[in-house]
C-alpha cells in the first residue's frame, strides 16, 4: 500500500505537484496518467525518493518513509531510458542489487536465472546493453528492479522511448508478469490507451493535481470532468455538451432533435470508419460508424445528413 | 586538385620545419657520436639528481591532482552550492596563467616571512612540489566533467533505488564510466608535471644538486656551455613526452580523424 | 547532446552520491591552497606600480602583445589548415601527423627553446640564426602554441554536416564560395576560442622563450622574462605588479572563451 499524502514540489517558480495525495492499494497495478508536465513522473519520483517533496507525506506499507533515502525504501524503479549499466553484463545488471546486499553466490545464480528466465534473456546473459534491442534492455531494467524483492515496482513512462509493436507486445507481457507476481506496481504513461489496457485503476493528473481516479471502464463512461473526458478519448464538442464519435448516429431524413451538418471526409480504418462532418455554422465533429453502417447509408462527400447524439454528457461547472 | 595538395603541403611542411627538424635534429646531434657520451652526460650525478627532483615533483604532484581532479569534478557536475561557478573558473586558470606569475604567487604567499611563510617550503622541494601542483592541475577536471555530463544521473539513480550507497554507486556505477578519462587526464597532468620549467624556475632557488629539477638543469647545462649535458637531457624529457604522445593516442576519445 | 551545453541541473537523488561535503570541501581547500590564496598575496603584495610604468616594462609588455597578436593571427591561418589536412584529407602516416601536433603539448618547453635554438641558433646547420631575435621568439612561441587551433578546430570539422557543402554546390555556389560562405562561418568559433588560448599561452609563455630570446631589455625581453628580472633585483612589488597585469589579461582571454562559448550553445540550437 503506497499512501502519498498532500505532496507539493516546486521546482523554481513551477509547481509540479500542487498538494497530491494518492492511494495504491497492495496488489493493484496503478496507472498515473496524464500530459507532459502534469507531474505525474514527478510523483513517481517522490514515491521512490528520487525527490524530496516540499511538503506532504509517503508511506509504504503503513511506514512513514518521507525522509528516507531511495536505497532504504524497498522500491524497485524502472527507467524510460533504461539506465541500463553500460560497462556491465546483462547477468551483472540484474544481480547488482544482490550483490551490493551481499548474498551469497548460490542464491545469486539462482535468482538472477529465475529472473533472465521470466524476462526471456536467458540466452544473452553475457551481453552488453549496447548488445540489446530497446525492448530487451527494458526487460533487463524490470528483471534488475524485481531482483531485489521490491515492496512495490515503480515504472516511469517504460515503454515510451520503443516503437509502437513492442510497446503493445511489452505491456500485455507486463499485465501476464504482474498478475503472476501481484506486486504492487505504479506505471506512468501520457499514452490513454496503454493505462486503460493495462492498469486496474487509473489515476488522472493535470497540473500538478489530481482529476480522478477510478477503473478503467468508470473512467471512461463517468469522467469527472471535461479535461479527463477529453484525454481518456475522443470527443466532440457542441456547446456545452461532450459527444464521444461513437455516440453520434447519422440519420438521411431530420426529426425532432437532430442537427444538419454535410460529410467532408470518409476515413476508412479497416472495420470501422470515422465520418468527419462540418455543420452549418462551421464548427466540425466526428463520427465513428461500422462499415455497415455507411454502406447501409450509402454515404458519400458532400452529402447532407442529420445528426443525433445517442449519449451526450454535460458538466456542472 | 592543386588546391588540395598544396594545403596539404603547406600544412605538413608548417609542421616539418616548426616540430620534426627541430626535435629530429636534437636527436640527432645527441647522438652523432654514439650512444656513449650521451650516457655519460646523463648519468652524472648532477644529472641522475636532477632526475630524481622531477620524479619525486611527479610521483606527488599527479596523484594530489588525480584526487582533486575527480572530487572536483564531481563537485562541479553533480552539486549545486555556492561558489560552484567560482570553483569552475578558478579551475581553468593555471591553463592559461603565465608560470612565471604562478611562481611569484607561490612565493609571495609562502616565502619566508609571508602569510603562510616558513622555513624550508619556498627554495626547497616543498614549493617546487606546490608549483607543479599549482600549473598540472586543471587537467583531470577537465578531462572528467564532460564525460560526467554525458553519462548522466539515470545510472546512479537506479543505483540507488537497487540499494547501493553513494560510495557503492561511486565504486560500481559513476567510476566504470569516467576512468578512461580521468586515466588520460593522468596523462596529461604527467606529461605537464615532467615538463615544467618557469614555475618551478622561480620557486626552487636553482640550487644545484639539491633542488634542480630535470628541466632546470638543461637551462643550467646550457649557459654553461654545455651543449652535450643540455640535449641529452633533452632527448631523456622528449623520450619521456613521446611516451605520453603514444598513450595519450590510444586513450583519446576518437574524434577527428577516421 | 543537450547534457553538454551548460550546466546541467544536479539530480536531487545525486545529492546522496559520494557525500557531498567531501567532494566540495576538499575540492574548495585544495583550490584555495594551491590557486586562490598565493594569487590573493599576490595582488596584496603588487605595489610599486611604478615597476609597470618604466620604459623598460612598457617595452616589455608591448613586444609581448604584438607577439601575441602576430601568433594568433599565423595559429588561425595555419591551425585551420592543418585541420583541415587531418580532417579532409588522406595521406599515408596521416594518424602519425596527427599524434605529432599534441608533441607541443608533452615536450617540455624548455626542451623546445633548446631544439628551436640547436637548429635556427648560432651553430645552425641550415644557416639560419634566429638567436636573440624577435623572429626567434616568434618561432619559440609558434611552436609551443600550435596545438590549440588544431585541437578546437578539428572536431567542429569533423562533425560538419557534408550536406550543407553539398546543398551548397548544387545551388552553384564555387569552392571557395563554399568555403567563405558555410564552412567558415560554422567553424569560426572554433577558430576563435583556439586563437584566444594560443594567444593566452603566447602572452604567459617563459620555458621556450628563455634560452632564444637572450633577453635583451627593449629588444627581446618579454614580460614574463621581466618579472624575473625584478624578482632578482629584489623587487618583488614590482614583480607583482607586473604579474597581476598578466594575470588580469588570462582572466580576459577566460572570460573571452566562456563567453564565446555561451554565445555559441545560444545560437547553435
Amino acid at each position: 500500500m503506497i499512501e502519498a499524502r498532500g505532496i507539493v514540489k516546486r521546482f523554481g517558480d513551477f509547481t509540479a505537484l500542487d498538494g497530491v495525495s494518492v492511494d495504491v492499494p497492495t496488489g493493484s497495478l496503478t496507472a498515473l496518467l496524464g500530459p507532459s508536465g502534469s507531474g505525474k513522473s514527478t510523483l513517481l519520483r517522490v514515491v521512490a525518493g528520487l525527490e524530496q517533496p516540499d511538503a506532504g507525506e509517503v508511506s509504504l506499507d503503513g511506514e512513514d518513509v518521507t525522509r528516507l533515502p531511495p536505497q532504504s525504501r524497498g522500491v524497485g524503479f524502472v527507467f524510460q531510458h533504461y539506465a541500463a549499466f553500460k560497462h556491465m553484463t546483462v547477468w551483472d545488471n540484474v544481480a547488482f542489487g544482490l550483490t551490493i546486499r551481499r548474498r551469497p553466490r548460490s542464491e545469486i545464480k539462482q535468482r538472477v536465472t529465475e529472473l533472465l528466465d521470466l524476462v526471456q534473456l536467458s540466452g544473452l546473459a553475457k551481453r552488453y546493453p549496447a548488445q540489446l534491442s530497446g525492448g530487451q534492455r527494458q526487460r533487463m531494467g524490470l528483471a534488475r528492479a524485481l531482483a531485489v524483492d521490491p515492496k512495490v515496482l515503480l515504472l516511469d513512462e517504460p515503454f515510451g522511448a520503443l516503437d509502437a509493436r513492442v510497446r503493445k507486445e511489452l505491456r500485455i507481457w507486463l499485465r501476464r508478469l504482474h498478475d503472476e507476481t501481484h506486486t504492487t506496481t505504479v506505471i506512468v504513461t501520457h499514452d490513454q490507451e496503454e493505462a486503460m489496457d493495462v492498469a486496474d485503476r487509473v489515476v488522472v493528473m493535470n497540473a500538478g493535481r489530481v482529476e480522478q481516479t477510478a477503473p478503467p471502464r468508470e473512467l471512461y463512461d463517468h469522467p469527472a470532468n471535461e479535461f479527463v473526458m477529453s484525454f481518456v478519448g475522443p470527443v466532440n464538442r457542441l456547446g456545452d455538451t461532450f459527444i464521444r464519435p461513437h455516440d453520434v448516429e447519422l440519420l438521411l431524413e431530420p426529426n425532432g432533435s437532430t442537427q444538419e451538418a454535410m460529410v467532408q471526409r470518409l476515413v476508412h480504418l479497416g472495420f470501422e470508419v470515422r465520418v468527419e462532418l462540418v455543420r452549418d455554422d462551421g464548427e466540425t465533429l466526428s463520427a465513428q460508424l461500422t462499415r455497415e453502417q455507411v454502406e447501409t447509408l450509402e454515404l458519400q462527400h458532400g452529402q447532407i445528413v442529420y445528426v443525433r447524439p445517442t449519449h451526450q454528457t454535460v458538466f456542472a461547472d | 586538385m592543386i588546391g588540395k595538395y598544396a594545403l596539404r603541403l603547406a600544412s605538413l611542411g608548417y609542421l616539418a620545419v616548426l616540430l620534426v627538424a627541430p626535435v629530429g635534429f636534437v636527436f640527432w646531434r645527441t647522438f652523432e657520436h654514439g650512444v656513449g657520451p650521451a650516457w655519460d652526460a646523463v648519468t652524472t650525478p648532477d644529472a641522475l639528481h636532477a632526475l630524481k627532483v622531477t620524479l619525486i615533483l611527479t610521483a606527488i604532484a599527479v596523484p594530489a591532482n588525480t584526487v582533486f581532479g575527480v572530487l572536483c569534478a564531481l563537485a562541479i557536475v553533480r552539486h549545486r552550492y555556492p561558489g560552484a561557478g567560482i570553483v569552475n573558473a578558478v579551475v581553468d586558470l593555471p591553463l592559461a596563467l603565465s608560470p612565471v606569475v604562478a611562481g611569484v604567487a607561490l612565493l609571495l604567499l609562502y616565502g619566508r616571512g609571508r602569510w603562510l611563510g616558513g622555513h624550508g617550503i619556498v627554495f626547497a622541494l616543498p614549493g617546487m612540489v606546490l608549483a607543479t601542483i599549482f600549473v598540472s592541475l586543471p587537467f583531470v577536471v577537465r578531462e572528467v566533467v564532460p564525460v560526467l555530463r554525458e553519462i548522466g544521473t539515470e545510472q546512479e539513480q537506479a543505483a540507488a533505488t537497487l540499494g547501493a550507497s553513494g560510495f557503492q554507486t561511486f565504486l560500481r556505477v559513476t567510476w566504470p564510466a569516467i576512468r578512461w578519462a580521468t586515466a588520460y587526464g593522468v596523462v596529461l597532468t604527467t606529461a605537464r608535471a615532467l615538463g615544467e620549467f618557469g614555475a618551478v624556475s622561480v620557486v626552487s632557488g636553482r640550487l644545484v644538486g639539491q633542488t634542480e629539477s630535470l628541466t632546470l638543469y638543461i637551462q643550467d647545462r646550457y649557459v654553461s656551455f654545455d651543449t652535450t649535458g643540455a640535449y641529452a637531457a633533452a632527448v631523456v624529457l622528449a623520450l619521456l613526452a613521446m611516451v605520453t604522445l603514444i598513450l595519450m593516442t590510444r586513450l583519446k576519445p576518437k574524434e577527428g580523424t577516421q | 547532446m543537450a547534457a553538454n551545453a551548460g550546466t546541467v541541473p544536479a539530480a536531487p537523488g545525486a545529492r546522496r552520491s559520494l557525500a557531498p561535503g567531501l567532494s566540495i570541501g576538499l575540492s574548495t581547500l585544495y583550490l584555495s591552497l594551491i590557486v586562490l590564496l598565493p594569487l590573493a598575496a599576490l595582488s596584496w603584495r603588487a605595489h610599486g606600480w611604478g615597476a609597470v610604468s618604466t620604459p623598460q616594462a612598457v617595452a616589455a609588455l608591448r613586444l609581448t602583445l604584438g607577439l601575441s597578436v602576430a601568433v594568433a593571427l599565423v595559429n588561425a591561418v595555419f591551425g585551420t589548415a592543418i585541420a583541415w589536412t587531418l580532417v579532409r584529407d588522406r595521406f599515408v602516416g596521416q594518424g602519425f601527423v596527427n599524434a605529432l601536433v599534441d608533441l607541443p603539448f608533452a615536450l617540455p618547453t624548455i626542451v623546445a627553446g633548446l631544439t628551436l635554438l640547436a637548429l635556427y641558433g648560432p651553430k645552425s646547420p641550415v644557416g639560419i640564426n634566429a638567436a636573440f631575435t624577435r623572429w626567434g621568439l616568434l618561432l619559440a612561441l609558434l611552436f609551443v602554441t600550435l596545438p590549440f587551433v588544431v585541437r578546437t578546430v578539428q572536431p567542429v570539422l569533423f562533425e560538419l554536416d557534408r550536406e550543407m557543402e553539398d546543398a551548397a554546390a548544387s545551388l552553384g555556389a564555387g569552392r571557395v564560395t563554399t568555403f567563405l560562405r558555410i564552412i567558415l562561418p560554422s567553424i569560426l568559433p572554433a577558430i576563435l576560442s583556439g586563437v584566444a588560448l594560443a594567444f593566452a599561452r603566447a602572452v604567459g609563455e617563459f620555458g621556450a622563450v628563455v634560452l632564444i630570446s637572450g633577453n635583451l631589455p627593449f629588444k627581446t625581453e618579454v614580460v614574463s622574462v621581466y618579472v624575473l628580472g625584478r624578482l632578482e633585483s629584489n623587487d618583488s612589488g614590482g614583480a607583482a605588479a607586473a604579474s597581476v597585469v598578466i594575470l588580469l589579461i588570462s582572466f580576459g582571454v577566460l572570460l573571452a572563451i566562456g563567453g564565446l562559448r555561451r554565445w555559441v550553445t545560444r545560437h547553435d540550437r
